[in-house]
């Protein structure tokens, strides 16, 4: 992975939640083209943040343990994907993480990450350095299998790859 | 070394003969689930095939099942639009366990599956639900994934990149004291090991408790499986399994009962007395926030919801019916009754169960999700609070921020409508 620089723009704590991140009453609206608008809905100002674009693509959000706990709706992935977020957690709920890394958005688990908002995260393969306190953290690397999905661009792309081999026009 | 139910289960269906935890598997899908979300799952779908050149058709219809649950009837114009794609899809495609809003069929996803027995011990399920876990209630390895993941189902027929996961093993014996139920068993357990401390890994279910356990509290178990962070959550099949299949699916086919071995290698083994447990609640807003309901004072409560995947099956309904019979839902509470599914609803109106809990006062809502998870229906309103035998209670899940949620057995509930406030169902002459 090239080395990435990203600013954090919002730190969170343990346990946030699929019905945080993207509240069920938003769920009729599916697409991924149409999910940014309610990233993380019941926070006024974080969400308000996002769409007048105050927070740039790249911007990273720095979370607790359990990040997108809960429900399997992939809305939650596909909302803050649409702002080109990268979400850094000392650990993901395993349905989130699948759909982060189906969807192509940036996840990055480091157990030990300690981060405060307008902190500059410089991200490496095995490391992230916070460039403002000058501290380092560990990371921990995707599982092998899980890459293979990123570096097809996405499971559709990547299914769409096994499809055409599977019916020999690949 | 022995494998585990789960580790036997992705075996056969990886064509493997035998595989251990971290192993990367591409197991076949023997039943693939959706509701609603069927709407994105099917944009996903038809984004995989473009540019190929190739006729849109699913990997095998007989294997896909759709069940509108979510928002029925359609509470918005949008969501009846999505639905009627669906539809059209379903018939094109000859999708025949499709299940719309019908009172001859319909209902909530993870009843209407063990009902109509699409589930069987030994299979691979999968489903664009979180709670898909349920169906481990039946010996099943069911988890959930997302919609583009589900998109690649159809399409291959296969999950890819599946790693083999770890199990915990549950030991449960003993009996449920006078009104402790599956549900407090189940909290019990989410609040010992956290809402991630399964996080990735499987529970599996055993002790004399889950053997005299009926399959519909099995499925409180496997359902909320899933709070914990568990991938899945499997009870071993046996007698009961046979019986609930027989008996009320209706299935007449041979049965595989896959068990795990008994020298299976184990992540952890916790052991639970069920005779020491006593009626327990989840207080706002992680559903491992867990205390005994005798320690909760004083909460008052707005709304009281019960019924769901998790506890609107008919035993759920006879002991919030018996409670409440003859008696009357406080002034200023607001009862709301889901049955799981329409066969529910109608053997409960049959018994009586609907006639007794409407006359205390409670309001009997078509089987649906939509309250649960604040999309349709029973919205909360700025301060209020609900207690609710659904499986969540995270900030804003019941439509509103400003909202708490506790979670509960039936019991408990239906003794909370009485009194108005959070109150332990041996109290009293309940």
């Amino acid at each position: 992975m090239a080395v990435l620089t990203s600013k954090v723009v919002s730190v969170l704590g343990n346990d946030i939640s699929t019905d945080v991140i993207y509240p069920g009453r938003f769920m009729a609206t599916v697409l991924p083209s149409e999910t940014p608008q309610y990233a993380f809905a019941d926070n006024l100002e974080l969400n308000a943040r996002l769409k007048i674009k105050e927070i740039a693509p790249g911007g990273a959000i720095v979370a607790g343990t359990n990040f997108g706990c809960g429900s399997s709706r992939e809305q939650a992935a596909s909302t803050l994907k649409g702002y080109e977020l990268v979400i850094v957690a000392k650990g993901f709920a395993r349905i989130f993480l699948q759909n982060a890394i189906n969807l192509g958005l940036k996840t990055v688990v480091c157990p030990d990450i300690e981060a405060s908002e307008g902190n500059e995260l410089q991200i490496t393969a095995d490391r992230i350095i916070n460039n403002t306190s000058g501290k380092s953290f560990p990371t921990v690397p995707l599982p092998k299998a899980r890459q293979a999905i990123i570096d097809a661009g996405g499971l559709v792309e990547y299914t769409r790859k096994r499809l055409l081999k599977k019916t020999g026009k690949g | 070394m022995g494998m585990t139910i789960v580790e036997k289960i992705l075996a056969r269906a990886a064509n493997q003969p035998s595989v251990k935890v971290g192993d990367v598997l591409e197991p076949k899908v023997d039943l693939a689930m959706s509701h609603e979300n069927a709407a994105l799952v099917l944009n996903q779908f038809q984004e995989i095939y473009k540019g190929t050149g190739l006729e849109v058709n699913v990997w095998d219809p007989s294997r896909i099942a759709i069940i509108f649950d979510h928002r029925v009837p359609a509470e918005s114009a949008k969501t009846a639009s999505n639905q009627k794609k669906v539809r059209e899809f379903v018939g094109k495609q000859g999708i025949t366990k499709f299940h719309d809003i019908r009172g001859d069929e319909g209902g909530i996803c993870h009843q209407i599956l063990p009902e109509n027995g699409y589930v069987r011990p030994g299979y691979v399920v999968i489903g664009t639900d979180s709670h898909t876990t349920s169906h481990g209630a039946l010996g099943a390895f069911a988890f959930g994934i997302g919609a583009t993941e589900m998109a690649s189902v159809w399409t291959l027929g296969t999950v890819l990149n599946v790693e083999v996961p770890a199990t915990i093993k549950v030991n449960i014996n003993g009996k449920f004291p006078k009104h402790v139920y599956p549900k407090d068993l189940i909290l019990h357990l989410i609040g010992r090991l956290t809402s991630e401390g399964a996080n990735f890994k499987v529970i599996e279910y055993h002790g004399d408790t889950i053997r005299g356990m009926s399959t519909s509290g099995r499925l409180v178990l496997s359902n909320m499986s899933v709070e914990a962070g568990a991938t899945a959550g499997i009870v071993p099949p046996d007698e009961e399994t046979v019986r609930y299949l027989r008996q009320e699916a209706g299935v007449k086919d041979s049965l595989e009962l896959v068990k795990p071995d008994a020298d299976a290698s184990y992540d952890q083994v916790v052991e639970v007395d069920a005779s020491q447990l006593s009626p327990q609640v989840a207080c706002p807003h992680t559903v491992d926030n867990v205390k005994p309901v005798s320690s909760v004072k004083n909460v008052k409560v707005n709304q009281v919801v019960i019924g769901s995947c998790t506890n609107g099956r008919l035993d759920d309904l006879e002991v919030a019916s018996k409670i409440l019979k003859g008696r009357k839902v406080a002034r200023g509470v607001r009862m709301l009754v889901f049955p799981a599914s329409w066969r529910i609803y109608k053997e409960a109106m049959v018994n009586g169960y609907l006639s007794d809990l409407i006359d205390a006062g409670a309001v009997i809502m078509n089987p649906n999700c939509g309250c649960c998870l604040g999309v349709h229906q029973g919205a909360l309103g700025d301060g209020d609070i609900a207690i609710s035998t659904t499986n969540r209670n995270f900030k804003g899940r019941m439509g509103n921020p400003n909202s708490e949620v506790y979670l509960s057995s039936s019991a408990v509930a239906a003794a909370s409508a009485l009194t108005g406030v959070i109150t332990d169902p041996r109290e009293g002459d309940n």
